[in-house]
C-alpha cells in the first residue's frame, strides 16, 4: 500500500473549537446575548439604559441597572435550586411554593414573636419541605418532577389552612428584610449583600467539594457512583434540603422586596428559575450546568421582560411571548454549544 | 499485491481526522477484498475506532479518500455507508437499553427472523424478543450486535472489539462466523487485542501507529512479534510470565466463601483468597461468574451460603458496605462504571468523595498526586482528558481500573479488567497486579482470555454450570488445560 504524504487538516476546526470552547465556557455568548439584548431595548426606548444619549444625567443609568440586579437576584436564587437538582437529572418545582410559604409564615408570625425567630421558623419550613422531597426521591425513588410537584400542591394547600388560623394577627416584615430588599448603597441593591456571597458559595459547593462532585457524578451515571461507594439517598436527602434551605431563603428576600405577603407571592419565579438554569448551560439530562450561567440567564430573563412590558401588550400575548422566547433562546443556545 | 484478480470491495487511503486539537489520524490507510479478512491492529488510542467510524459514515474525515467496489465514494452517513453494503459493529454496544430487543430491531430496520437465527447461530440461547436490553449480559449484546449486522447481509463487515467481552465458547462461533462470511466472497475488517483470533481468523493485517498507517503484513505463524513491533515502535517480549514462585498460603483468608448461592444460576461456591495471592476465575460466558462478583462487591445478596472477609462472616447490602470492608469491584461493563462527559480526574477520584464525611473540600493536592500515579502506572492517554467519553476504548478502560489503584486497594475483585487494552499495557497490567498482591493485596480476577490466567494468576478456580469445580495451579496450566476445566470436563473430582 501507498504512502502519502501528510495533508493538513482541513479548514472547518476553527469553527469547531469555537463551539467547543463556547460550550466549555457557557458564560461568555450568554453574556454577549444579555449585552445584545440591553442594546435592543436600548433601541426601542432610547435612554433607558444610556440616560446621557437621551440628554440625562449620568453615562449609564445606574437606576435601571441597580433594578434589573435588584429583580434577578431572587429569580437567581431559585434557578440555584433547579441548577443544584438538575445536575442530579431531577429538579424542584416546589420551589417558588416553598418561598412563598417561607415569606407568609415569616410576615405573619413576625407580630407574635419577633423577627429572628420567624426568620428561623421560615427558613425551618423550606428545610422540612426539602427532607420530604430528598426522602421521596432518594429513598422512594419517585420522579423528582412528581414528587416536587406533590410536595408543592400539599405546601399550597397547608399554606391555605394555615392562612385561616392567623388571619387576625396581621403581617409584618422584619426591617432587615425590608433595607435587604429594597435599600440601595451607591446604586446598587442591597441584596447583593447576601446574593454575592450565596453565588459565591454555591459555585464553590459545584466546583471544589465532595458534595459536589457527587452531584455531578449522579447526573451522569448513579450506578458508577453506587460502584464508587457513594449512597444516594444521603446526596438527595441532603440536596433536596439545601434546595428547600434556599428557596425559603429567596422567599424571605422576596418579601423584604415586595413587602406585601400573598398566598401566591413568588410563585411566578417558578418556570422562569427553570428557565434561567437551562439557558445558563444546565442540561436536564444532568451532569452538566453552571450557576454563574444561570445568574446570567436571570438576568436575560429579566430584560426580556422589560422589554415586553414596555412594548405594552396585553398580559396573556406576554406570557405567550415570553415562553415562545425562552424556547427561541434555549433551542438556539444548544445549537452554538452543540450541548443539551 | 499477490492476488490481484480478487475484486477489490474497499479502499481508504490517505484518512486524516482531528478532533479540536487531538490527530487521531493523520495517514491512515486500508484495503479489504473479496474473501478477506483483514486485521486492523494498533495500540490504545492509534485510531482505529475512529477509522471504522469514518469508514461507516458515522464520522466525517478532515481528508483523505474512500473508494468502494473501485469507484470514490462518499460516505456520508451511517445509512448511507449501509446501502453501500458497510456494516459496522462497533466497540461500544450500540442498543438502546430502555427499549426491549423487538423495538431495537425495529428501529435499525433489522429483519428479525434472520438475526434471531444468528443469534443461536453465535451459541446464544434463549433470548426473548421481549427482553429488555438493559437487563441482557454484555456478551449476549455484543452477540445481538453481531447478529444484526450478519442480518443486513453486508458486503465489508467492520468488527471493532467485538470479542473483547467475550468467554472462549462465544468467541469460537464468532470466528466460525465471521470465516464463513469471508468464505462466500464478502470482506471483513477485524480489530482485537487477542492474537490467538488474529492469526485463527486474519489473512493480512493493517498495522496503525499513533493514527498512521505503518504497514501491511501477511498473517503467517510467528508474525506476531512484528506486528507488535510495528504497533508500538519497539520490541517486547510475549512470551515472559510475569507470575511469581508458587506460593504457599497460610493464616486467615481475605476471603473465605462457603457454598455461595445465587438463585437461579450459582449452586454452589467455595473458595479461599488469601492476602498476597492472585486467585484466576476461569469459566465459560453465563456460568454465574458475573453473580458471584455481584455479591462479593454487595451488589446483591447471595441466596444460600455464606462468606468471611479477614475471618468475620459479612453481608454487604449496598457496594459501599462492600468498599468499607475492603473489596473493590472493577465490573466488567466499563459503561457501568464511568461518568461518561466529566473528566479523567474526575472519574478517578470520585471514590475519595463518597462517603458522607468527605462532602467537604476536595483535597485537591492529596488527589492530584493519587490520581497522576494511577494515570502513570497505567499510562492512560490523556489527550482528551475533558471528558471521559471522548478516549478511545481501552484508555476509558485504565481508567476504570486507576480509580481503585488511587484509591489504595486491600481486596480487588477484577471482572475481565483487561477488555479492550492493548498487548503492551496488558503487560504491564499483569506485574502491576501482581506488585499489589506482593505489598498484601488479595485480587479476584475473572478474565474472558484464558491466555491470561498463567500469566497474572498464582492459583484459579474454574466455576461451571454455578459450581467450583476445579482448583488448578495457574503458573502449570497452558491452554488446553484451561479450556477443558472452563468445559467442565474434570468436574469428576471436584474441588473441596
Ligand atoms: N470525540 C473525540 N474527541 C476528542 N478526542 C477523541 C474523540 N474520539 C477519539 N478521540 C481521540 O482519538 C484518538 C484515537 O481514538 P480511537 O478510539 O480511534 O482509538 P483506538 O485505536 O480505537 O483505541 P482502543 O484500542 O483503545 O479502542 C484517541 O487519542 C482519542 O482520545
Ligand atoms: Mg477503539
Amino acid at each position: 500500500m501507498s504512502i502519502h504524504p501528510e495533508q493538513t487538516a482541513a479548514s472547518d476546526p476553527r469553527l469547531v473549537r469555537f463551539g467547543r470552547y463556547l460550550a466549555d465556557n457557557p458564560v461568555i455568548p450568554l453574556i454577549a446575548f444579555l449585552f445584545f439584548l440591553i442594546s435592543l431595548l436600548e433601541v426601542m426606548r432610547p435612554g433607558i439604559v444610556l440616560p446621557f444619549l437621551g440628554g440625562r444625567e449620568g453615562i449609564i443609568s445606574t437606576f435601571w441597572v441597580g433594578n434589573l440586579i435588584k429583580f434577578a437576584i431572587p429569580l437567581a436564587m431559585i434557578a440555584a435550586c433547579q441548577v443544584l437538582t438538575m445536575l442530579t437529572a431531577g429538579i424542584d418545582l416546589s420551589a417558588g411554593i416553598v418561598a412563598t410559604c417561607s415569606a407568609f409564615v415569616c410576615a405573619t408570625l413576625m407580630p407574635l414573636i419577633g423577627p429572628v425567630p420567624a426568620v428561623l421558623i421560615a427558613m425551618a419550613v423550606g428545610v422540612v419541605v426539602g427532607l420530604v422531597n430528598g426522602f421521596g426521591v432518594g429513598v422512594v425513588r419517585v420522579h423528582p418532577l412528581i414528587m416536587t410537584l406533590g410536595t408543592g400542591l400539599i405546601a399550597t394547600g397547608c399554606l391555605q389552612v394555615y392562612q385561616r388560623f392567623v388571619i387576625a394577627t396581621g403581617t409584618e416584615i422584619p426591617a432587615f428584610l425590608e433595607w435587604l430588599g429594597t435599600g440601595r448603597t451607591f446604586a446598587m441593591p442591597n441584596g447583593l449583600f447576601l446574593f454575592i456571597p450565596f453565588a459565591i458559595f454555591i459555585i464553590w459547593l459545584m466546583r471544589a467539594t465532595g458534595f459536589g462532585r457527587l452531584l455531578f457524578a449522579l447526573g451522569s451515571n448513579e450506578h458508577a457512583a453506587k460502584l464508587s461507594g457513594v449512597r444516594s439517598w444521603q446526596v438527595f436527602l441532603a440536596l433536596y434540603a439545601l434546595s428547600g434551605l434556599i428557596a425559603s431563603v429567596a422567599g424571605l428576600l422576596y418579601l423584604g422586596m415586595i413587602r406585601a405577603p400573598s398566598l401566591s407571592l413568588a410563585n411566578p419565579l417558578m418556570l422562569p428559575s427553570v428557565a434561567a438554569a437551562v439557558i445558563g448551560g444546565t442540561s436536564i439530562f444532568g451532569g452538566r450546568g453552571s450557576f454563574a450561567g444561570a445568574i446570567v440567564g436571570a438576568l436575560i430573563l429579566r430584560v426580556i421582560d422589560t422589554m415586553l412590558t414596555l412594548l405594552q401588550m396585553p398580559e396573556g400575548a406576554r406570557i405567550a411571548l415570553f415562553g415562545l422566547i425562552i424556547l427561541l433562546v434555549t433551542a438556539l443556545y444548544v445549537r452554538i454549544t452543540g450541548t443539551r | 499485491m499477490d492476488e490481484v484478480q480478487r475484486e477489490s470491495l474497499l479502499d481508504a487511503s490517505g484518512i486524516a481526522k482531528s478532533f479540536g486539537a487531538v490527530k487521531a489520524l493523520s495517514d491512515a490507510s486500508l484495503h479489504v477484498a473479496r474473501g478477506e479478512v483483514v486485521a486492523l491492529m494498533g495500540a490504545n488510542g492509534a485510531g482505529k475506532s475512529t477509522f471504522v467510524k469514518i469508514l461507516t459514515g458515522a464520522l466525517r474525515p478532515d481528508s483523505g479518500k474512500v473508494l468502494i467496489r473501485g469507484t470514490e465514494a462518499r460516505v456520508g452517513s451511517p445509512a448511507q455507508a449501509r446501502r453501500s453494503g458497510l456494516v459496522p459493529v462497533y466497540q461500544e454496544p450500540s442498543l438502546i437499553p430502555d427499549l426491549d430487543v423487538a423495538d431495537n430491531l425495529r428501529l435499525g430496520d433489522t429483519p428479525v427472523d434472520p438475526c434471531l437465527n444468528w443469534v443461536n447461530d453465535l451459541g446464544v440461547d434463549g433470548l426473548r424478543l421481549d427482553h429488555m436490553i438493559a437487563d441482557l449480559p454484555l456478551a449476549t449484546l455484543r452477540i445481538l450486535d453481531l447478529a444484526r449486522a450478519l442480518a443486513a447481509e453486508p458486503d465489508v463487515l467492520l468488527l471493532d472489539e467485538m470479542t473483547a467481552a467475550l468467554p472462549t465458547d462465544l468467541v469460537e462461533n464468532v470466528l466460525r462466523v465471521v470465516r464463513a462470511q469471508a468464505d462466500e466472497g464478502r470482506g471483513v475488517i477485524y480489530i482485537s487485542h487477542r492474537f490467538t483470533e488474529i492469526s485463527e481468523l486474519c489473512d493480512s493485517a493493517t498495522v496503525l501507529r499513533d493514527g498512521r498507517s505503518v504497514g501491511d503484513l501477511k498473517i503467517e505463524p510467528g508474525v506476531e512479534n512484528r506486528v507488535v513491533e510495528m504497533m508500538l515502535g519497539a520490541k517486547i517480549d510475549l512470551g515472559a510470565r510475569e507470575t511469581g514462585t508458587a506460593r504457599t498460603n497460610e493464616g486467615i483468608p481475605r476471603i473465605r466463601a462457603r457454598g455461595l448461592a445465587v438463585a437461579p444460576k450459582v449452586t454452589d461456591v467455595s473458595f479461599d483468597l488469601y492476602p498476597g495471592e492472585v486467585l484466576g476465575v476461569v469459566a465459560l460466558e453465563g456460568q454465574g461468574q458475573d453473580e458471584v462478583f455481584d455479591v462479593l462487591a454487595g451488589f446483591r445478596k447471595p441466596t444460600g451460603g455464606a462468606f468471611e472477609v479477614d475471618g468475620a462472616p459479612v453481608s454487604f447490602g449496598h457496594p459501599a458496605d462492600a468498599i468499607a470492608a475492603g473489596l473493590t469491584f472493577v465490573p466488567g461493563d466499563r459503561a457501568e462504571a464511568l461518568l461518561r462527559e466529566r473528566s479523567v480526574h474526575e472519574n478517578i477520584a470520585l471514590p475519595f468523595s463518597a462517603r458522607a464525611g468527605s462532602w467537604g473540600p476536595l483535597k485537591t493536592r492529596h488527589e492530584r498526586e493519587r490520581v497522576g500515579h494511577a494515570i502513570d502506572k497505567l499510562q492512560i492517554d490523556t489527550r482528551a482528558k475533558g471528558e471521559v467519553q471522548r478516549l478511545s476504548g481501552g484508555n476509558q478502560q485504565k481508567v476504570t481500573i486507576g480509580r481503585w489503584l488511587a484509591h489504595g486497594v486491600e481486596t480487588l475483585l477484577l471482572f475481565d479488567p483487561t477488555r479492550g487494552i492493548d498487548v503492551r499495557t496488558k503487560r504491564q497490567i499483569y506485574p502491576l497486579v501482581r506488585e499489589l498482591a506482593d505489598q498484601g493485596a488479595a485480587v479476584l480476577f475473572y478474565t474472558s482470555e484464558l491466555e491470561e490466567v498463567p500469566l497474572a494468576c498464582d492459583r484459579a478456580v474454574v466455576i461451571f454450570n454455578g459450581r467450583v469445580v476445579d482448583v488448578i495451579d495457574a503458573a502449570e496450566a497452558d491452554e488446553e488445560t484451561l479450556m477443558r476445566a472452563a468445559y467442565g470436563l474434570t468436574e469428576d473430582k471436584a474441588a473441596s
